[in-house]
C-alpha cells in the first residue's frame, strides 16, 4: 500500500436528467482499479451509485465497460494513478443510470419472457 | 404494474448448472425459463474457472469412475454424501464427452484428451481449456446450446427474491427487475436453484459478485433443508500480492497441475512436510485444507511472507518451459509487473467453494415438492473438502439431473399458480418507494464490507467458541438493524433496492455457517476449531439446518453410504 488519493470525476443521472459530475477521492492503494475505486465509494460514501461489474478481478465477465477519458475500457483492468480521471456510461449505448447502459442482448432480457410487458 | 412469466421449469442462476439444468429441461420437453440476476452466462463462478475438470474419461492413462469415487470420498474425510459422490463420479465422462461433441475445445495431445494430474487424484484425470481458459469455453459452449434450445427463454438482471410455495409445493418465484426495479412474477410448476455458493461472505475471496448465497436462503425461506454448512474451502494459493487486475486470484493452480512450482515461508523454505504433506520440487500434492493450514501456521509463526502468506516461486524453471505452459498468460503477468523467472509471488488462502448446500437426492430434488437444486448449490457430494476439478464436473451432471428429473415432474401437471401465496414477496418489493434523490450512504454496502470482515476473522479457517458466538451475536443484529422491507431507492437500475435483497439472503446465510461451526465441536476438513483440533469419529455425520417461525435449527444426521467395487485397471498392471 502506499499513501496517497485517487480523485475520481463521476457522471450520475438517468436518462433525461442532466448528468451531473460528482468527484470522490478514493485511498488510494498501489495497482488498483478503476473498478477498485467504484466499489470502494459504493461501500463507504455514496450506495446509490449505480455500476455493473460481476466477476470483479478476473475480466472474463466483461460486464464493466465504462468510459474513462473517453475511452472506453474495462473497470476492472483500468489502473488509477493519483491525477483525476472522470469516469461516465458508456455513450453508444442506451443509459440506464449513473455508469450502467444497456448492453444486454434482447433475447435475454425480460422482455423476452413476458406474457403480458410488464412494466 | 407488475410483470408476470408464466412456464413449466423456472431455473435460477446461468453458470454452468443452470445453463445445464435449462437445456435438459428443455430437451426433456418443458416450457423452461432461465434466469441470472447478471447477464446470461457470464455472472456466477463458472466463467472464471480458469482451472481443470475432473472426470475419468480414462483417455490418456487406464482409469475408472470408481477410481475417482475413492478420491473425491477420501478428500471429503469421511463425510461425503457417497450415493450422490457416486453420481458425480460416474456420470462426470458423459458430461464432458457431451460438452466435446457440443465443440468446447478440450485440450488435446496426440490423438486424446489431455489430462493433468491434480491433488488427491490418484490418476491424471482433469481436462482443461488452454490457457487458462475452461470457464470462459464452458460458458460460452453452454450459451450457444441455450440459443438453440425449444421452448427455453432466458434473462439476465432478474434476481429472483422468494421461491413461492403453496400447499407444500412449488407454484413459482418472485423476482426483482433490476432496470426497473418492479416485481415479476414467474409462474412455474417446478424451480431449478443453481445461482452458486457462498464466498462472496468472506473478505478474500474468488468470488463473482453475486455469490452471497442465494441458493441457501432461497432454498431454506421455501422450506428446504441445507446440509453440511459449517465446510467453506479455502483454496491455499490465491493471489496475494503484488496486486493483480485482469486475472483471477486462484490462477495459480494450473500452473502448478503443469510445472509444480515450490511453496516457501517468509524464510524461503519449504513447509508443508511440517504439517505432514511433503511435496517435492515438480510434483503438486497437497490437498487443500492440508496447504491452507499450513500457510496460516506459518504466518502466525511468524515465517510470513510481507503481505502475510507465503511464496510461490517457479524461479527454479527454465523461462522456456514457462512459455510453453502458459502462453500469452505470461505476457498478461509481465504488464502486471510479474516475471517468474526472477521472482515469487505472494499468495494466500482464499475463500473459494462451499462444501455445503441445498439437501438433494439423486434427482436433485428437495424435501419441497417441485424444488430442485443444482451445481455448487447443492451440498453433499464432497463433504468436508472438496476434490480438485469437481466443481465443474458437479455442475454439469447435478445440471443435467435437475432440469431432467424436474420435466419429468412436471409433465402432464397443471399450473398452481397462487397470488395469496405470491403476496407477501411482492408486497417487500412494493415497499421500496422509488425516490430519484435517494441517497441511502453507504448502507448496506458498507454492512457487507462489516459482514465480510465479521466471517473472515471469526467464521474463516480457524474458529473458536469465542470468535462464533462472538459472529452469532453480531449477525443476529445485522439482521434486526436491516428490518424486514427495504427503503426507499433510486428504481432506474435498482442496486440498492437488491443490495437489501442481497443483505437479507447473506445475513440468513451467514448465521447457518456459525451455527453448523459452533455445533461441530471438532477439526476436520475445511473446517478447523482452534479449541477441538483433533478430529472426532463420533462426529461421524452430518448437520442439517432448517428453517421454521424463523428460527434455524441445526441437527445431525445419519451419513449416507453406498457401498461400491473399486474396478480392476487391467492396462495399468
Amino acid at each position: 500500500m502506499s499513501p496517497g488519493t485517487a480523485k475520481l470525476r463521476v457522471q450520475r443521472g438517468g436518462p433525461g436528467d442532466d448528468p451531473v459530475f460528482e468527484d470522490f477521492e478514493v485511498p488510494y492503494r498501489q495497482g488498483m482499479s478503476v473498478l477498485d475505486a467504484l466499489i470502494w465509494i459504493r461501500a463507504n460514501k455514496d450506495a446509490s451509485l449505480a455500476i455493473r461489474y460481476s466477476c470483479t478481478n478476473a475480466n472474463t465477465c466483461k460486464e464493466c465497460m465504462v468510459s474513462v477519458e473517453g475511452r472506453t475500457v474495462y473497470a476492472c483492468t483500468e489502473r488509477l494513478g493519483t491525477d483525476r480521471v472522470s469516469v461516465g456510461p458508456l455513450t453508444n449505448k442506451r443509459l440506464l443510470r449513473d455508469l450502467v447502459t444497456d448492453i444486454v442482448p434482447p433475447k435475454e432480457k425480460l422482455s423476452a419472457l413476458l406474457d403480458n410487458g410488464g412494466d | 404494474m407488475t410483470a408476470n412469466v408464466t412456464t413449466d421449469v423456472l431455473v435460477v442462476g446461468a453458470g454452468a448448472a443452470g445453463m445445464y439444468a435449462a437445456i435438459a429441461a428443455s430437451k426433456g420437453g418443458a416450457d423452461t425459463v432461465l434466469v441470472d440476476k447478471s447477464l446470461i452466462g457470464r455472472g456466477g463462478a463458472t466463467i472464471m474457472a480458469q482451472m481443470t475438470v475432473a472426470a475419468a474419461v480414462a483417455e490418456q492413462t487406464p482409469d475408472h469412475w470408481t477410481h475417482h469415487l475413492r478420491d473425491t470420498l477420501a478428500s471429503g474425510r469421511g463425510l461425503c454424501n457417497e450415493d450422490l459422490a457416486a453420481i458425480l463420479c460416474e456420470e462426470a465422462p458423459i458430461r464432458i464427452r457431451e460438452l466435446d461433441a457440443w465443440k468446447i475445445g478440450w485440450a488435446r495431445e496426440d490423438d486424446h484428451m489431455k489430462q493433468v494430474m491434480a491433488p488427491g487424484h490418484g490418476a491424471e484425470r482433469c481436462v482443461y481449456v488452454d490457457f487458462l481458459n475452461t470457464g470462459p469455453a464452458v460458458a460460452k459452449t453452454l450459451r450457444t446450446r441455450l440459443g438453440r434450445a425449444d421452448n427455453l427463454r432466458r434473462a439476465g438482471e432478474l434476481t429472483v427474491t422468494s421461491v413461492v410455495v403453496d400447499a407444500g409445493r412449488v407454484v413459482g418465484a418472485v423476482g426483482l427487475n433490476l432496470e426497473t426495479g418492479g416485481a415479476v412474477t414467474i409462474e412455474a410448476k417446478a424451480v431449478i436453484l443453481a445461482a452458486g455458493g457462498l464466498t462472496k461472505l468472506y473478505r478474500r475471496n474468488s468470488a463473482s459478485v453475486n455469490m452471497g448465497g442465494d441458493s441457501y436462503a432461497l432454498a431454506l425461506r421455501a422450506g428446504a433443508e441445507l446440509i453440511d454448512m459449517e465446510f467453506v474451502q479455502f483454496f491455499p494459493i490465491g493471489h496475494l500480492a503484488p496486486r493483480l487486475v485482469g486475472m483471477d486470484p486462484i490462477m495459480w493452480d494450473p500452473f502448478r497441475y503443469k510445472l509444480g512450482g515450490r511453496l516457501l515461508n517468509g524464510d524461503g523454505q519449504e513447509f508443508t512436510h511440517k504439517y505432514g504433506h511433503a511435496e517435492t520440487t515438480d510434483k503438486y500434492t497437497a490437498p487443500r485444507d492440508v496447504a491452507s493450514f499450513a500457510i496460516l501456521s506459518e504466518v502466525a509463526a511468524g515465517r510470513g511472507s510481507p503481505a502475510g502468506g507465503a511464496y510461490l516461486s517457479f524461479e527454479h524453471i527454465p523461462e522456456s518451459d514457462l512459455r510453453a505452459a502458459f502462453g500469452p498468460v505470461i505476457d498478461r503477468l509481465a504488464a502486471n509487473g510479474i516475471d517468474l523467472t526472477k521472482r515469487g509471488v505472494e499468495v494466500a488462502p482464499i475463500a473459494h467453494y462451499h462444501m455445503g448446500g441445498v439437501r438433494v437426492d439423486g434427482r436433485m430434488a428437495t424435501a419441497v415438492a417441485g424444488l430442485y437444486a443444482a451445481g455448487e448449490a447443492v451440498g453433499g457430494a464432497n463433504g468436508a473438502n472438496r476434490l480438485s476439478g469437481n466443481a465443474l464436473s458437479e455442475a454439469f451432471v447435478f445440471g443435467e439431473r435437475a432440469g431432467r428429473f424436474a420435466a419429468k415432474d412436471v409433465a402432464g401437471r397443471g399450473s398452481a399458480w397462487s397470488e395469496a401465496a405470491a403476496r407477501p414477496a411482492l408486497d417487500e418489493i412494493a415497499a421500496s418507494r422509488h425516490a430519484r434523490d435517494a441517497r441511502p450512504g453507504p448502507g448496506l454496502a458498507a454492512m457487507l464490507v462489516e459482514l465480510q470482515e465479521l466471517m473472515w476473522r471469526d467464521v474463516g479457517l480457524l474458529r473458536t467458541e469465542a470468535g462464533l458466538a462472538g459472529a452469532l451475536a453480531r449477525i443476529t443484529k445485522m439482521r434486526a438493524e436491516i428490518g424486514d422491507h427495504p427503503d426507499g431507492s433510486d428504481h432506474r437500475f435498482a442496486l440498492s433496492l437488491q443490495d437489501w435483497f442481497d443483505m437479507r439472503n447473506s445475513l440468513l446465510v451467514a448465521e447457518t455457517i456459525v451455527l453448523g461451526a459452533h455445533i461441530r465441536t471438532e477439526s476436520r476438513g475445511a473446517h478447523q476449531r482452534e479449541d477441538f483440533a483433533r478430529t472426532d469419529p463420533a462426529q461421524e455425520h452430518n448437520l442439517v439446518t432448517r428453517l421454521a417461525d424463523g428460527e434455524l435449527t441445526v441437527a445431525p444426521v445419519p451419513l449416507v453410504r453406498k457401498p461400491f467395487d473399486l474396478m480392476h485397471l487391467e492396462a495399468a498392471e
